[in-house]
């Protein structure tokens, strides 16, 4: 089930995608792309767009305006195939309570089309790489927030996929709990094998060699590696950046 | 390839559905509580002040328990159907359906294998009701006389009437915003569809008792879905009841496919706002 993937071809490449609910905007002329071996973090305050570009990837809305490529697929031209290369963590806890960690990994890997034996062994390999096969057989029910993220992460990691996506994967999670997690996606990005987007308002979770995309009021207002980021904005730290960015955006919109 | 992924992904989501259906062991024993109740308390009473005369597919005169069985079987699928959709709008609201939507599957595909899911379910659930009142007649508590082949032959009917109450709760889930709503609309529709049909009395006595409510009756799905399951538990076919119930399936099914919206209970979603189809 690895996705193998093109040459030089990013994992996703968002094309002038813009979006409305009614009259009202949420989208302006996103373009952006995320390769492999790269950790993204897409940053922005709440209601800057960040879960309908998401919703927009997943495929839960429609593009109608601009492209989504996958791996090069595109959602108009290959429909749901294109999201054969994408691993999806979201907001919200989407395992199934009342069923065991390997049921819900199972069930995934059936979803997946994938056969038994490997299934088994990627639930052993992902699981024991987050430190959760000892719990394969309890309910996810019983596991705490952080168990039950990194079954998640676990899940969206059975088929290899070639772009893992989260959408703000550590909310409501202890300090602890969520440096484990920003950490082992941080580790899958560098081995260079998967390229991770991952949403988030917590710039704590962002690292100086990542790649930074900056949403504000629907539109990207700055692209580029956080160092980069920082020497032209001037700025120190990740926030300070991102406020001066959001403030120069206001001034230069009024 | 893409046919064994599809049939991997239908045997994983029956399996979910399944394996739901026997961790909640409350829905189980709820599900064969309700009908046997009837059986038992009602057909009990009623028997009393109920001549049923021959009348296809009976050939002789019948206890009214007898009569009551195929009314039952569907009202365990109503249920189910319901229960299906419930927890179809608990699913989008939870976001386990959006795991299911962001697979490379087909949404249509996605829909039906969930419908053919919960037809599964009613079906075992309508088994285990049967195989409990071949128990009372094998040990005389009831009269029942089921034909043994009966059991084999209700069992294409029971697809159909399961997929048909299964793809009506759908379409019904796929237009109700909230889970909070839909208990509401389960309320309406349950009822009326149940107590407004040939379940608990034959047509043609209503048509005695009231014009009016036969005429209900007769365009009432539900009455087609009973009939079907009353003539097939008697190894009989009923063109009527099956040429209703497939188009009702068919159309209730696309209308849930059409307007089934995966954003709905993710967040608040304005007018206008697309979806993927």
């Amino acid at each position: 089930m690895k996705q193998d993937g093109q040459p030089n071809v990013p994992a996703i490449s968002i094309e002038n995608v813009s979006y409305y609910y009614g009259s009202r905007q949420a989208l302006n002329d996103v373009s952006l792309q995320v390769k492999t071996g790269q950790f993204t973090a897409l940053l922005g305050a709440n209601g800057a767009g960040k879960s309908t570009l998401f919703s927009l990837i997943t495929r839960l809305f429609d593009t109608a305006i601009g492209e989504i490529l996958i791996d090069g697929k595109s959602f108009k031209t290959s429909g749901s195939d294109a999201l054969a290369p994408l691993g999806v963590v979201f907001q919200q806890t989407t395992l199934d309570l009342d069923l065991t960690v390997w049921q819900n990994l199972k069930y995934f890997s059936l979803l997946r089309g994938m056969g038994s034996k490997l299934t088994t062994r990627r639930i052993e390999e992902t699981l024991t790489e987050l430190e959760m096969f000892e719990r394969v057989h309890e309910l996810v029910r019983d596991l705490n927030g952080g168990h039950r993220r990194r079954v998640e992460i676990a899940r969206a990691l059975l088929h290899e996929p070639k772009l893992l996506l989260l959408d703000e994967p550590t909310v409501g999670l202890d300090i602890q709990t969520r440096r484990v997690i920003v950490n082992h996606v941080h580790d899958l990005a560098n081995s260079g094998k998967i390229a991770v987007l991952w949403t988030t308002h917590l710039m704590d979770e962002i690292k100086d060699q990542d790649h930074l995309i900056v949403l504000d009021g629907g539109k990207i207002i700055e692209d580029g590696q956080v160092n980069d980021v920082l020497m032209r904005v001037g700025a120190e730290t990740i926030e300070a950046a991102f406020e001066s960015l959001v403030k120069g955006e206001k001034e230069r919109l009024s | 390839m893409i046919n064994v992924h599809m049939a991997r992904a239908f045997y994983g989501i029956v399996m979910r559905e399944f394996l739901r259906f026997f961790q909640q062991r409350a829905r189980f024993f709820s599900a064969l509580v309700r009908p046997l109740i009837w059986l038992l308390v009602f057909s009990a009473g009623w028997r009393q002040t109920q001549g049923l005369a021959p009348y296809p597919p009976y050939e002789t005169y019948i206890p009214y328990e007898v009569y009551m069985i195929p009314g039952l079987c569907a009202m365990i699928q109503l249920f189910n159907g319901m229960q299906s959709s419930l927890s179809m709008i608990y699913d989008r609201e939870m976001g386990s359906m959006r795991v299911l939507l962001t697979t490379p599957l087909p949404r249509w595909f996605i829909l039906l294998s969930r419908l053919m899911a919960s037809v599964a379910v009613s079906i075992l659930q309508v088994y285990a009701f049967l195989g409990i009142a071949f128990l009372f007649t094998y040990f005389e508590v009831l009269d029942l006389d089921i034909d043994p082949i009966g059991y084999l032959t209700v069992l294409p009917a029971l697809i159909v009437s399961g997929f048909m109450l299964g793809a009506l709760g759908m379409a019904l889930s796929s237009t109700v915003k909230q889970l909070e709503n839909f208990a509401g609309v389960m309320n309406f529709v349950i009822f009326p569809m149940f107590f407004i049909s040939s379940a608990l009395f034959p047509l043609w006595r209503i048509k005695d008792l009231s014009y009016a409510f036969y005429q209900f009756c007769q365009y009432n799905p539900f009455t087609y879905a009973v009939e079907l399951i009353r003539f097939a538990l008697h190894g009989q076919y009923y063109g009527l009841g099956a040429l209703v119930v497939c188009s009702t399936a068919l159309i209730a099914f696309t209308v849930a496919v059409y307007s089934y919206d995966p954003a709905r209970g993710m967040q608040a979603q304005p007018k206008g706002a697309k979806r993927a189809g």
